[in-house]
């Protein structure tokens, strides 16, 4: 190969057209695969079970996972700088029980949920100084703050508390077209997804993390601010903590501080499926949705089999480990290749 | 041009790191439009004078100026407003982003805020075009070659207003046509009146593009060179340098190796560095190897050695095939590698001097059958004695050692596995003259014993003294096997410079 | 200061100074009864109840000193505490000693083939020992669920009670139990040249490898070890409860293990380990959960406490903290020699890498 190559774009047609994209985005192919996999289980459980792909069931997909979607946002910033914060299940359960907690003593809910929020945010930024400024690995920073966030929780109730609350009771109120419905939590979970979306592909900050990623040393030679952007995801990871708090507490309409125990496995398995790499660098928040929907239509379909729902982490397991092994060799690849 | 005011001037630099001095007093100059080469071996300085000059590092003392006025940067980025850009031999680009973004990330072109990913693919699409450089502007980075890379580098680096461009060895990993199209880019920055500092052990490539040559060994300035005036021979000479101190002289071998007495016989053996390269080693002799930093003196020693293993190539050992495929099985059979990265390839640096002595012949014995403390502290004494090393401390951490020691110690782990052959690569850098002299004689005295050794070294009267016969490498190639008596330092310069030399 | 230098000085102080202000605060905790001809008290249910911590964190001393880590111990307790108690639930008389044997053996069995899959993810495919454990970690505890069929396995069987319950001449079994361990382990590792050399490939894996040390089977051992050991903490545990419950066993115990190791003075780096260091570590690690029980804390808000030991440990161990001590040391008094601190630098940028 010599320098001078040659750009299939310009030879014009189909063929050359998808030959441009491929090349451009070779990187988006495991976000394929991940579709693949869901219109296969959808397909495949449509065939088994003759109503699965029903108005109802697909948005109760959405209203029942708004909050691993929102978390899958944070989590996708975060390991795209090739870091991971094991924090949010716990996070998502202080906010929680802090918010239900706030609004049972007569706090108003314009302060409780912006406490919420706060709340999750300064955990993710206690994480993020630990690993930017005193070189602690994201894995044990994260570890504290997973320990903090839980203990918190039990430290504002150790039992759950029911929240009754006009506001909270709107957000889990449903628009129905036919048999279709969204509710206020759904569409502040995709929400998130279309703001996360355009900050990574379309804000120096979001091109940053992914500089980040690919590598730290070449990021901080081309002048790009390094260490406010990885504070920074970790801090946005704990924001969406503590929106995850508030859309499952509106959800369930009880803060538990049990809550989200082993989530923040299921969010990094489900980001992972998504296509984005664990070696940080390459990643997509839409893929994240695509690895929500997934890990949520197990989910589903194990309960319409009415098998036990160990199984959805047994198969999670399973795909995340083929999604590993496929990266492993994917990157194994390009290290060849360069 | 002598006339000319430099458009960078660095008076009187001195660079520290602890007790060793990297940079010592150096005068260093670029004019504009000019290509300037930076030459010296490893640990010459040369790395250590391009950070001061682009802001990775500040000098301890020293004064920098960009035309005519006192600079000084705190950061590469300070360095980058001024207008001084590098390109590093590891492309310090991002191959996960697109070519655009790579180009112009940091400055990229914004709408309402957002970028705008059609005007910066427009506008890093005009500023490869002005490179001659026609690719996708969206594609990843990470799918093109390395010679691509590079010249996506040289965009970025010239994308702002840039008056100096470093190139640190940027043709180390391409092919000739590369090379090529690399110059042109590079001429044509020339003409656009860039000061370019390009930095390559090879000569060719030296003589071809450069016109100016700076020269620096053991961190002090050698000189500045027109290229026009300064033979290769000369060059060479100015980097190596001469020095002499006692050395017990032996008996030499025989110059032509006896076939029966052959340890080693390797044929055709190729990896990346080394293509094809045929080498015969006795009992009881030191074959020294010759060849400038890049000729691929160390990816021969490991080649050999099952460090990395050979992608062609038949090695023997007493006329048997063997499959080199790990160190562990070198080891076995005798064969024995001392890297030149002492820290990071060698020593187990928080682990004792007796524990790092004992770690191959344990390693060999495996991991059940624990060489007894009491036999490992005997063991580790002697070697400490016979070696000389010090602190005769067996028990202080290897990290604590000089250079020198540290070395031995290397030296004592591979030795107590009892091997036939020995390959040293750099066994002598940066160590005091002292310790130097004390390794070269060990290196006699085991060949004395009946071991082969293989003794690799920048320093061509070190190979010519330890050496019985000296191989000499050049571009990946041994280009010629000769016996010590019959080379002097100035013709085995001459061959580590060009074989038929014309015009010296 | 020799003593001082010792590098499990401050490991033991840490956990001498929290005994004393626990018996300075309360007097009864360091109390120590005989009852029935065994002995009883704070001190000795500390001892007791660091069994399965203490098993799971000798394993994850070995897989730290690889430069490893292992997240899946929680899920391989829960696995081996579900199918051993599952077979004890299916046999007639769940009071007999062989079959319950049979059956703790079947468990620690499985413990190690979970064990050697996370060794061959992590030595032969190569992949990060965070995530290839973390599989194990996710689909492990699903797996466990499954064994139990989703319920928590109650079983009423002597022998196995006796595990976690029982006296062996004045002090509890499961006591007796971490101390075998922890001497075999001990054993295994330093009267082998195994422990030298998992410290080697810890410390530079590169110069371990040219000096032909095999360190696959190295790091491999390592995982089979952290395996077994939390298989055996599974069943401790399960005993315990006299139950195999498998989302709670073990639940973030590997976050309790990483504490006490780097509690114990091994860096989470990798190289250098202290298996002594580890059993002060844990030993620190239960002492701290019963003092804030004792100072009335649910135990469900220790975790509190925990983050915040864990965030003054990880901030001690921090490059940037040493540069603030150091320039605070220097200002007081004379500068340090500058080879020294010229080394020190070097090992903060190797630590850095």
């Amino acid at each position: 190969m010599t320098a001078v190559e040659t750009t299939p774009a310009r030879t014009g047609g189909a063929k050359a057209a998808l030959v441009t994209f491929s090349t451009r985005h070779a990187s988006v192919l495991p976000t394929f695969a991940a579709i693949a996999i869901l219109i296969v289980l959808l397909v495949g459980a449509q065939f088994q079970f003759g109503n699965f792909v029903s108005p109802g069931n697909m948005s109760a997909l959405l209203y029942d996972n708004a909050h691993l979607l929102i978390l899958a946002v944070g989590m996708t910033f975060v390991i795209v700088t090739a870091g991971i914060d094991l924090s949010v299940g716990s996070v998502m359960a202080f906010t929680g029980i802090l918010g239900a907690s706030l609004l049972t003593n007569g706090v108003p809910v314009w302060i409780a949920i912006p406490a919420m929020l706060v709340g999750g945010a300064l955990i993710g930024l206690l994480i993020g100084v630990l690993v930017q400024q005193f070189d602690v690995q994201p894995f044990i920073a994260s570890l504290a703050g997973l320990f903090l966030a839980r203990g918190l929780a039990f430290v504002v109730s150790l039992s759950s508390i029911r929240i009754e609350d006009p506001v909270m009771d709107w957000l889990r109120t449903r628009f129905s077209v036919g048999g279709w419905y969204i509710t206020p939590t759904g569409i502040i979970a995709l929400l998130t997804v279309v703001v996360g979306a355009v900050i990574m592909h379309r804000t120096r900050f979001g091109r940053t993390v992914y500089a980040v990623g690919g590598s730290e040393q070449s990021a901080r030679l081309m002048g790009l601010k390094v260490a406010r952007t990885k504070v920074m995801v970790y801090v946005i990871s704990g924001l969406c903590g503590g929106l995850a708090g508030l859309v499952l507490t509106a959800y369930s309409s009880a803060g538990y501080p049990r809550n989200g125990i082993g989530t923040e496995l299921d969010v990094i398995a489900a980001v992972v499926i998504g296509g984005t790499l664990l070696a940080g660098g390459r990643g997509y928040v839409l893929g994240s949705l695509v690895g929500v929907l997934v890990f949520g239509t197990i989910n589903t379909i194990i309960s319409f089999m009415g098998a036990d729902q160990s199984w959805t982490h047994i198969i999670v397991g399973a795909l995340l480990l083929l999604f590993i092994v496929v990266q492993r060799a994917i990157v194994a690849r390009s290290e060849r290749g360069s | 041009m002598d006339g000319a005011r430099p458009l960078v001037e660095l008076t009187d630099a001195t660079v520290s790191f602890g007790a060793t001095v990297a940079l010592d007093g150096v005068d260093f100059r670029m004019f504009a439009g000019e290509v300037h080469s930076l030459m010296g071996e490893n640990g010459a300085g040369k790395s250590t004078l391009i950070k001061a000059i682009t802001g990775v590092l500040s000098p301890d003392e020293g004064i920098l100026t960009l035309a005519g006025e006192r600079v000084a940067f705190s950061s590469p980025h300070d360095a980058q407003d001024a207008g001084i850009s590098t390109v590093y031999q590891e492309i310090d680009l991002l191959p996960n982003l697109s070519v655009a973004e790579n180009v112009l990330l940091g400055r990229e072109p914004r709408r309402l805020g957002l970028i705008d990913h059609g005007a910066m693919r427009a506008q890093a699409g005009s500023i490869l075009a002005d490179l001659g450089l026609a690719i996708d502007p969206a594609a990843p980075l990470g799918i093109f070659s390395l010679a691509t890379q590079q010249l996506v580098a040289i965009a970025r680096a010239i994308s702002t207003d840039v008056k100096v461009l470093v190139l640190d060895e940027p043709t180390s990993s391409l092919d000739l046509d590369e090379v090529a199209e690399l110059f042109r880019v590079i001429r044509d920055l020339k003409n656009r009146g860039v000061a370019i500092l390009f930095v390559s052990h090879f000569l060719d490539q030296v003589y071809e593009i450069c016109d100016r040559i700076t020269v620096l060994r053991d961190g002090k300035l050698v000189g500045e060179y027109l290229t026009t005036e300064l033979l290769r021979i000369d060059l060479v000479q100015k980097m190596l340098g001469r020095e002499m101190s006692s050395f017990v002289s032996r008996e030499r071998q025989e110059s032509e190796v006896d076939p029966d007495q052959v340890f080693m016989s390797a044929r055709g053996i190729t990896s990346p560095g080394i293509s094809d390269a045929d080498l015969d080693l006795a009992a009881g002799e030191v074959l020294g190897v010759a060849g400038l930093l890049g000729s691929g003196r160390t990816a021969l020693a490991r080649a050999l050695t099952g460090v990395d293993r050979p992608s062609a190539g038949i090695i023997r050992l007493e006329q048997q095939g063997v499959d080199l495929d790990s160190p562990r099985t070198a080891l076995s059979l005798g064969v024995v590698y001392s890297s030149e990265n002492r820290r990071s390839e060698g020593l187990v640096g928080e682990m004792s001097i007796a524990q790092n002595i004992a770690l191959a012949l344990q390693a060999q014995k495996g991991a059940l059958r624990r060489i007894p403390p009491a036999q490992v502290r005997e063991l580790a004494a002697s070697w400490v004695e016979a070696l000389d090393i010090r602190p005769a401390d067996i028990d202080a951490p290897v990290r604590s050692l000089s250079g020198g020691n540290q070395q031995k110690v290397m030296l004592a782990r591979l030795l107590a596995v009892s091997p036939r052959l020995l390959v040293l690569d750099e066994p002598t850098r940066g160590i005091d003259v002292g310790a130097k002299v004390e390794i070269q004689n060990l290196v006699g005295e085991m060949a004395d014993n009946g071991l082969s050794v293989m003794f690799i070294s920048a320093e061509l009267e070190e190979v010519l003294r330890v050496g019985d016969r000296v191989a000499i490498l050049r571009d990946g190639r041994i280009v010629e096997t000769a016996a010590s008596d019959d080379l002097n330092v100035d013709s085995l310069m001459a061959l580590v410079a060009r074989p038929d030399l014309p015009e010296a | 200061m020799r003593l001082v230098k010792h590098r499990l000085f401050w490991p033991l102080a840490a956990l001498i100074t929290l005994v004393v202000v626990n018996v300075i605060a309360n007097p009864n905790f360091a109390k120590i009864t005989m009852r029935d001809g065994d002995l009883y008290g704070n001190p000795i249910t500390i001892l007791r109840e660091s069994t399965p911590l203490m098993l799971v964190a000798l394993g994850m001393t070995l897989v730290i000193a690889t430069r490893g880590i292992d997240l899946s111990v929680g899920a391989i307790m829960a696995v081996s505490g579900a199918v051993s108690l599952t077979i004890i639930d299916g046999v007639s008389d769940p009071n007999s000693v062989p079959a319950v044997l049979i059956a703790l053996v079947v468990g620690v069995l499985v413990a190690l083939v979970l064990g050697a899959w996370n060794g061959f993810l992590v030595s032969v495919l190569g992949i990060q020992p965070i995530i290839a454990t973390l599989v194990l970690m996710l689909a492990g505890r699903g797996a466990a669920l499954l064994i139990t069929d989703g319920k928590i396995t109650t079983v009423n069987s002597e022998p196995l009670a006796f595990l976690a319950n029982g006296y062996l001449i004045l002090l509890p079994f499961a006591f007796f139990l971490w101390v075998v361990a922890v001497v075999v382990v001990a054993l295994i590792e330093r009267r082998t040249a195994l422990g030298m050399l998992t410290e080697a490939v810890g410390i530079n894996p590169e110069a371990s490898r040219l000096a032909g040390v095999r360190s696959r089977g190295i790091v491999w051992s390592a995982y089979i070890a952290s395996g077994v050991l939390a298989g055996i903490a599974g069943l401790i545990y399960a005993a315990n409860i006299k139950a195999a419950d498998a989302n709670a066993a073990g639940y973030l115990i590997e976050l309790y293990a990483i504490l006490a190791v780097v509690l114990g003075g091994t860096s989470l780096m990798g190289g250098k380990f202290s298996i002594a260091g580890t059993v002060i570590g844990v030993l620190t690690v239960t002492t701290l959960d019963k003092t804030l029980q004792f100072f009335g804390v649910a135990p469900a808000q220790a975790p509190v406490f925990f983050a915040a030991v864990v965030i003054v440990v990880v901030l001690v161990q921090s490059p940037r903290v040493h540069r603030w001590g150091r320039s605070l040391r220097v200002r007081g008094r004379a500068p340090a020699p500058a080879p020294q601190a010229a080394e020190q630098a070097d090992r903060q940028k190797e630590a850095v890498r």
